[in-house]
């Protein structure tokens, strides 16, 4: 498979597990064992979106019970004789090939994948700051021999854009280093907050200057957030800023 | 409804209290100098087809010169190490039969 693959470094591989439950979205080729009719087609491909029942491979390395899994969109490009051209967007843990096959045998006809590439992982996409090896290795030696910068920023991203689809908390100054020893965030450290968290919302904390400092789980909801005056607010679940960058306000 | 996928959802920042950020301590992401920009960076890779995920990061690790990189979500369906392994094990199995009719 090719595609999508986010490679965190040094201490960004800590942001890692914010990108393994993040969505993914895929394109594929599925081929049909027997010919369909293309409505048929069409009406399965709409029953598998929403929430589906899945049963890993026999051979996957997860637990082999039965699971739910959300499909948000599941489209058909094209359709050419028994090929079947497809973008689907899904929860993470998805397995695709076993949605094909699922879908084949739902038609009764049976299928399987034949092709496929990743082209979105939570918020990397294949149409913006994508890179290949190639691209890495002839940038990072135009930045050994000029020591240019511009040529680390051209495939370096700040890890800090891993977590642009989670929900975020902004916090002061005098708030960070707190964190960063792994105290739990309360009420008066919070300035901004984004809209729509609930209570055991998987939550990001971040400086004023769009720093990352943790990973956390909400406490209260965006509103009770906005309103509290002391409290915590959110619980620290992984600390991503090393200490000690921001001032020890704390006692 | 349907659920919506993650990056179609649209939030919004609202303000508790303002305050301002010393520019003394930290720096925004964007301006991260060397080494800042690798240890807290991240690469949106585009994996080609033959090696494993884990082969491509640590050839990324090897071009770079660092300690740690991880991937986020392995590109390559668990199934067909799986499969790989009950394959040299059924290898292995075919060979054991064949030497038991020797």
């Amino acid at each position: 498979m090719t595609g999508v693959l986010p490679v965190a470094l040094e201490e960004a591989t800590k942001v890692i597990q914010a990108l393994l439950v993040a969505g993914k979205e895929y394109v594929g080729v599925m081929k049909l064992h027997k010919d369909a009719p293309e409505g048929k087609v069409r009406e399965v491909f709409n029953e598998f979106q929403g929430k589906i029942y899945q049963r890993p491979p026999t051979r996957a390395s997860v637990k082999k019970a039965i699971r739910v899994r959300t499909i948000y969109y599941l489209d058909i490009l094209e359709i050419e004789g028994r090929n079947i051209l497809f973008k689907v967007g899904c929860e993470a843990g998805t397995y695709i090939r076993k949605l094909v096959f699922d879908i084949g045998r739902a038609l009764g006809c049976g299928a399987h994948m034949h092709e496929l590439r990743r082209i979105r992982a939570g918020p990397f996409t294949e149409d913006k700051n994508m890179v290949t090896l190639h691209d890495i290795l002839y940038l990072y030696d135009r930045w050994r021999e000029a020591g240019d910068i511009k040529m680390l920023r051209k495939f370096i991203l700040p890890m800090e854009r891993a977590l642009d689809f989670m929900p975020k908390i902004f916090i002061r100054d005098s708030a960070v280093d707190a964190i960063c020893h792994g105290a739990h965030l309360t009420a008066p450290g919070i300035t901004h907050v984004e809209s729509g968290i609930k209570p055991s919302d998987k939550v990001a904390v971040f400086t004023l200057k769009g720093e990352a400092v943790a990973l956390g789980t909400a406490i209260a909801s965006t509103e009770e957030i906005l309103k509290a005056t002391h409290g915590i607010m959110v619980k620290t679940d992984r600390v991503l800023m090393p200490r000690g960058i921001y001032p020890k306000l704390w006692k | 409804m349907r659920d919506k996928a993650p990056w179609n959802i649209k939030r919004e920042l609202l303000t508790k209290s303002e305050d301002e950020t010393d520019p003394k301590y930290g720096c925004r992401p964007e301006e991260r100098q060397y080494p800042d920009i690798v240890r807290f960076g991240i690469i949106n890779l585009d994996k080609p087809s033959g090696p494993s995920s884990h082969e491509v990061t640590a050839w990324v690790k090897r071009i770079l010169g660092i300690e740690h990189a991880g991937h986020g979500g392995t590109l390559e369906p668990a199934i067909y190490l799986g499969l790989w392994a009950w394959r040299s094990q059924s290898d292995r199995r075919s060979t054991r039969s064949l030497r038991g009719g020797n």
